[in-house]
């Protein structure tokens, strides 16, 4: 299942809800035009949305580690919302779980940008 | 491990199985090899998790031999072969690149390379097989071999935890 972005603005913070895989071709390349064209609209904060998002492999790691660099060069965060078990455990493996900020809960996510 | 037939002089026991592909230098390669080596798991008798690391690692296989060992030229091509054994499912990766030595692999898990941006797939592999080494190929290039052994039959996998890295069982 290739990806899927949609996004929605919660205040100061753009919530972007995505489905599918993050995988090498489309899906990797999906997630970055969609941070960029974030950025390019001045939209900093950023809360990726990965409840519907079952499966990334290492070229989708590398996409989420360029997006989280891309918008903290920028002056703005990005964080992450409900992941999955298969993600949270590839995030765990590779260190990058304590890079994110991780969260269960939306709108507690919403708060932490504040 | 018994690798590639191809004018090898391959023996192996009647009761193997082997099965090889050449892939095209594409990234609709990655997805065409992991599906091959989900069913041939499948059919093997891997759970969900098993079929899930080999599938990935597989995927991270040949995006290392579609990315740094072909250079993505489409010149190139990549050979994946499976062996079945009694004990275990074997995979195969070979590229037409100049090969590698896994000492010059930086760890993905150093402290100045967490915000990398690539260079995960090799760790991931060895995370998630029982087996891992890469090998200098025929063609010149790099063989990535890996295996995972088979699941007791009516005892689930011996190796559920996945492999050499396994992933640690942490609350989020």
């Amino acid at each position: 299942m290739s990806l899927r972005a949609t996004h929605r603005d919660a205040g100061e913070v753009t919530v972007v809800d995505l489905s599918g895989r993050i995988t090498l071709g489309d899906g990797s390349a999906l997630l970055r035009k969609t941070i960029r064209g974030l950025l390019d609209d001045q939209r900093k904060n950023i809360l990726l949305n990965l409840a519907d998002v079952d499966y990334i492999d290492s070229s989708g790691i590398g996409e989420l580690v360029h997006g989280f660099t891309s918008v903290k060069n920028q002056s703005g965060d990005l964080k992450l919302l409900h992941l999955t078990k298969k993600v949270r455990d590839l995030l765990q493996i590779t260190k990058l779980y304590t890079v994110f900020d991780v969260y269960t809960d939306e709108s507690t996510a919403l708060q932490s940008f504040k | 491990m018994d690798g590639f037939a191809r004018g090898s002089g391959l023996r192996m026991a009647p009761d193997n199985k082997h099965l090889e592909i050449t892939l095209e230098t594409q990234v609709e390669s990655v997805n065409l090899a992991e599906e091959m080596c989900l069913r041939v798991a499948e059919a093997a008798g891997f759970g969900e998790d098993d079929c899930y690391r080999i599938g990935m690692s597989v995927r991270e296989g040949v995006i290392n031999a579609f990315h740094y060992g072909n250079q993505e030229r489409p010149d190139k091509k990549i050979y994946l072969a499976v062996d079945l054994t009694a004990e275990k499912m074997i995979i195969h990766v070979l590229d037409e690149g100049t090969g590698f030595n896994l000492s010059d692999i930086p760890d993905p898990l150093a402290e100045e390379n967490l915000l990398s941006t690539s260079g995960r797939g090799i760790f991931l592999m060895r995370a998630f097989m029982d087996e891992f080494d890469v090998l200098s190929g025929k063609t010149g290039g790099a063989e990535i071999v890996m295996s995972k052994k088979l699941p007791v039959p009516g005892g689930g996998s011996p190796n559920g935890q996945g492999g050499q890295n396994a992933a640690p069982e942490q609350e989020a």
